[in-house]
């Protein structure tokens, strides 16, 4: 079987892992309540939606 | 390549994931509203529309059909009855779905998937159902503070004991000092 010829280096690692990262969520406005809030998806905190209102927060 | 593959698996097998979608195509059209996995909310639209769809011409047939899928007789009654007339015109897309964020246990994306011609009424429901909630929940919270007072009244009552019992280990202590003395 073919085999790598060389261990990988501790620089040659990390240098690929430096493109590893987390991504910023992309966050929002309410358009009712004004709270920040993740796009695509009802507001969490009173439950709006695109104007409409789709479920009552608890509280 | 996924070239023209439709649908999600579900991690289910074929009949495994044919009930979850029937049984979730009953939900729906029983309570107008509900909440699932955005896959799920996605799969079951493509699964009721072509059902209400079918719904829309009352006949024998029609009838017969939508009932081999819809494993419930009222809710069959209720879809030719009720929802079809309520749906009318509307020329398909008779569900909506929002997201609603992620799950805490397994962080899954939620969705609250609906009748659009049921959403006023939905909406009206989940209000009354979050009222019932915070009663109930006041109530649980008037029981839980009358339980504390009584359990420090007994905790009270235990403590006063032992201090008695200890009173009296001391005394007796003392006495058995004497007499050696």
């Amino acid at each position: 079987m073919p085999n790598p010829k060389r261990k990988m280096s501790k620089t040659r690692r990390d240098k690929r892992r430096t493109h590893y990262k987390a991504q910023v969520p992309s966050l929002s406005r309410c358009s009712n309540c004004g709270e920040i809030k993740l796009s695509h998806r009802a507001c969490p905190n009173c439950g709006y939606y695109a104007g409409r209102s789709m479920f009552v927060p608890e509280s | 390549m996924r070239h023209r593959v439709k649908g999600r698996k579900l991690k289910r097998t074929h009949s495994h994931r044919l009930a979850t979608l029937r049984t979730l195509a009953v939900s729906l059209l029983r309570h107008k509203r509900i909440k699932t996995t955005v896959a799920k909310a996605k799969e079951t639209r493509s699964f009721v529309e072509p059902i209400i769809t079918k719904a829309k011409n009352d006949s024998v047939h029609a009838r017969r059909y939508v009932a081999a899928q819809i494993n419930d007789k009222d809710v069959v009654k209720e879809l030719f009855n009720d929802v079809a007339v309520k749906v009318g015109d509307r020329p398909g897309g008779y569900t909506r779905i929002v997201k609603l964020g992620r799950r805490k246990g397994d962080a899954a994306e939620l969705a609250i998937l609906e009748l659009v011609d049921y959403s006023d009424i939905n909406l009206e429901k989940a209000k009354s159902k979050q009222a019932e909630k915070s009663e109930k929940q006041e109530e649980k919270k008037e029981k839980k503070k009358v339980e504390k007072k009584e359990e420090k009244v007994e905790e009270a009552n235990v403590i006063e004991e032992t201090t008695e019992k200890n009173e009296t280990k001391a005394k007796k202590s003392a006495a058995k000092k004497k007499k050696d003395e």
